[in-house]
């Protein structure tokens, strides 16, 4: 029992740790945890649906929200065409300095350097790079639609180039000044996202209220946090937790079936001196309570040892990572690094052994029930 | 005053395919403070009347009366509650818990009864001296002979000072002395404090200490007689 629950506490605690680094990760990378916009555009992303000015709105809100760093975007479609081939891309306009704090984009550009400053500059994805086959400081011209449907087009210079390690960004996205494409897509001071990044998942809610409330009154403005963002992460874990949850159960059915075995087994073995207590004056009643006392004495035991036991190991790895031959090519699948850390929460350490607790103390019915049936002369004639 | 009042008391079991007799229409009366030996050959119905009057086993018809209170009826709860007050039982395989000590065996009852730790190991200790087993306290039963067992088994019976002490061939594992011992002992029970004593046996060294000899023989009574001790 301790041993299934130390089993249970671990491996809860690993997957809690195993989903919150997966959100963290996928949502430092680009999406954040909760996005300004208008009403409307996260579901048809129409280049005139937007911020009206952003930066400044942007600013207010990183003074309001407490710990939230705060940027701006601008998303369009374009031709980017090199010297020598052409593909459809996706544009974001960042702002340069603010967006190394809400992504990990930046700090993930292998060739040259992120975004300078320097007016026309641009970074792209690595295999965007070498469909184009362009290298940094060469010239890449980019052919759009602007805002109010005029014709957009820059020509700019690749400063840096990044492998996010996801085929979507890396062969799709170029990302430019938010400056240069207010002016390229005639946006004004304009954008589609003032995304936030705060200190924890947990601080979402509060802040999704907060901005909520912050948000000017006469303009068409919404907040979605992470959830909205990118439902199929919440699905994946959900479909990941629906899975995990039948294993958990069979363990806790195994469980509770050897503890069923073990009591049963620990009834017959004693039937004889069952039979002398209950010959002596003890009731059936009261002797039933004692078996499932016992029971749940064990299971307490059980709990504690495996909690115990289930925390050091959580939190030695929790230290030291978790790592296993392989892990690598599904960490990359799941945007989650080669050594995961397992999390350690209230939840994760009793949610399992209180549920083993429960099963035991109800594995332990049956026996007790057992006891009622014993009349004294034949359990004391067992062997 | 009646101890025990058994009516028209029936009691078959079934080996097999036998139907085996255990009492045949048994009508017995035993007065508060009597010596009562049941004697019988093997399979002749005494332990099955012990087991009945002791509220261990229920009888197929009749009615079984203890202290003034009918007890074929009752729950389980209900009969284990009037056995632990009523009555003490002298096994004769002894039913010793093997686990527990001489001293704890000894105990067990008053523990059921709710008594205080100190007063148990009190009359823990003067019991198991009266039956002579003073040093051996915290003796294991596996590790004390088997006279000394029985011994033990008295303690725990009469410890509490039961109205009713019920005792099935209790001398039967016992040398003679030790025999002769604890009938005296029972004697000074009965003697004392008006402890009324059904024992069954064939041992006549037991049955020359008792005042009523009850003989049964496949589950009838076929004699009833008192005798000068």
């Amino acid at each position: 029992m301790a041993f299934s629950n130390v089993i249970l506490v671990f491996m809860i605690s690993l997957q809690f740790g195993m989903y919150g680094m997966m959100i963290d990760n996928t949502l430092a990378l680009f999406t954040g945890h909760l996005q300004v916009q208008a009403n409307g555009y996260k579901d048809d992303k129409k280049i005139r649906q937007t911020v009206p000015d952003a930066a400044a709105l942007a600013d207010r809100l990183s003074e309001t929200i407490d710990g939230a760093r705060v940027a701006v975007r601008a998303n369009a479609f374009a031709l980017v065409s090199s010297a020598d081939r052409s593909f459809g891309v996706q544009v974001v306009g960042v702002q340069p300095d603010k967006e190394p704090g809400i992504s990990t984009l930046p700090g993930l550009v292998v060739t040259g350097s992120y975004l300078q400053g320097r007016s026309e500059e641009v970074v792209i994805g690595s295999i965007l790079a070498r469909n184009l086959k362009v290298g940094v400081d060469d010239e890449l011209t980019l052919i759009g639609s602007g805002k109010d449907g005029s014709f957009a087009a820059v020509v700019a210079t690749v400063s840096g180039i990044f492998e996010s390690g996801i085929a979507v960004l890396d062969r799709n996205m170029v990302e430019m000044p938010l400056s240069l494409f207010q002016e390229t897509f005639f946006m004004g001071d304009s954008a589609h996202e003032i995304v936030m990044r705060m200190p924890g998942l947990d601080d979402v809610p509060l802040a999704v209220s907060a901005v909520s409330a912050a948000l000017p009154s006469d303009q068409d403005l919404v907040v979605h946090d992470w959830d909205a963002l990118q439902p199929g992460l919440k699905q994946a874990i959900q479909a990941d937790i629906a899975g995990a949850w039948f294993m958990y159960g069979v363990l806790v059915v195994l469980v509770a079936f050897s503890v069923l075995n073990t009591v049963l087994m620990s009834v017959l073995e004693r039937t004889r001196e069952f039979g002398i207590v209950l010959s002596l004056g003890l009731s059936p009643g009261r002797l039933a309570w004692l078996v499932m006392l016992e029971t749940a004495l064990m299971a307490i035991l059980g709990l504690l040892l495996g909690v115990l036991i289930g925390w050091a190991v959580t939190a030695w790895f929790g230290y030291a990572g978790f790592s296993y031959p392989g892990m690598e090519v599904m960490a990359d699948k799941f945007n989650l690094p080669a050594r995961i850390f397992p999390q350690a929460t209230m939840l994760s350490l009793f949610l399992g052994p209180g549920v083993v607790f429960v099963g035991t103390l109800l594995a332990s019915i049956y026996p007790a029930l057992r006891i009622h049936l014993l009349e004294p002369v034949q359990a004391m004639r067992a062997a | 005053m009646t101890a025990v009042r058994c009516i028209e008391l029936c009691r078959t079991f079934i080996q097999g395919d036998q139907k085996i007799t255990g009492l045949d229409h048994v009508t017995l009366e035993v007065e508060k403070g009597e010596f009562v030996c049941l004697v019988a050959p093997s399979g002749g119905g005494k332990t099955t009347l012990l087991n009945a009057i002791g509220g261990l086993d229920r009888p197929d018809s009749g009615e079984v009366w203890v202290a003034g209170k009918r007890i074929d009826q009752l729950s389980k709860g209900a009969l284990a509650e009037m056995r632990l007050n009523n009555i003490g039982f002298v096994f004769q395989a002894y039913n010793l818990i093997p686990v527990l000590t001489a001293r704890e065996n000894v105990e067990f009852v008053m523990q059921v009864q709710g008594r205080p730790a100190k007063e148990r190991r009190e009359l823990a200790e003067n019991v198991l001296a009266e039956v002579g087993l003073t040093g051996l306290e915290d003796r294991l039963p596996a590790k004390m002979s088997g006279g000394q067992q029985q011994r033990v088994a008295v303690a725990r019976a009469i410890v509490t000072r039961p109205a009713m002490v019920l005792a099935d061939e209790p001398t039967a594992n016992l040398d003679s002395h030790t025999a002769e011992q604890l009938m005296e002992l029972f004697v000074e029970l009965n003697r004392t404090h008006k402890t009324t004593f059904i024992i069954a046996t064939h041992d006549q060294r037991v049955m020359s200490y008792a005042r009523r000899i009850v003989s049964l023989l496949d589950g009838r009574i076929v004699k009833d007689q008192q005798q000068a001790t």
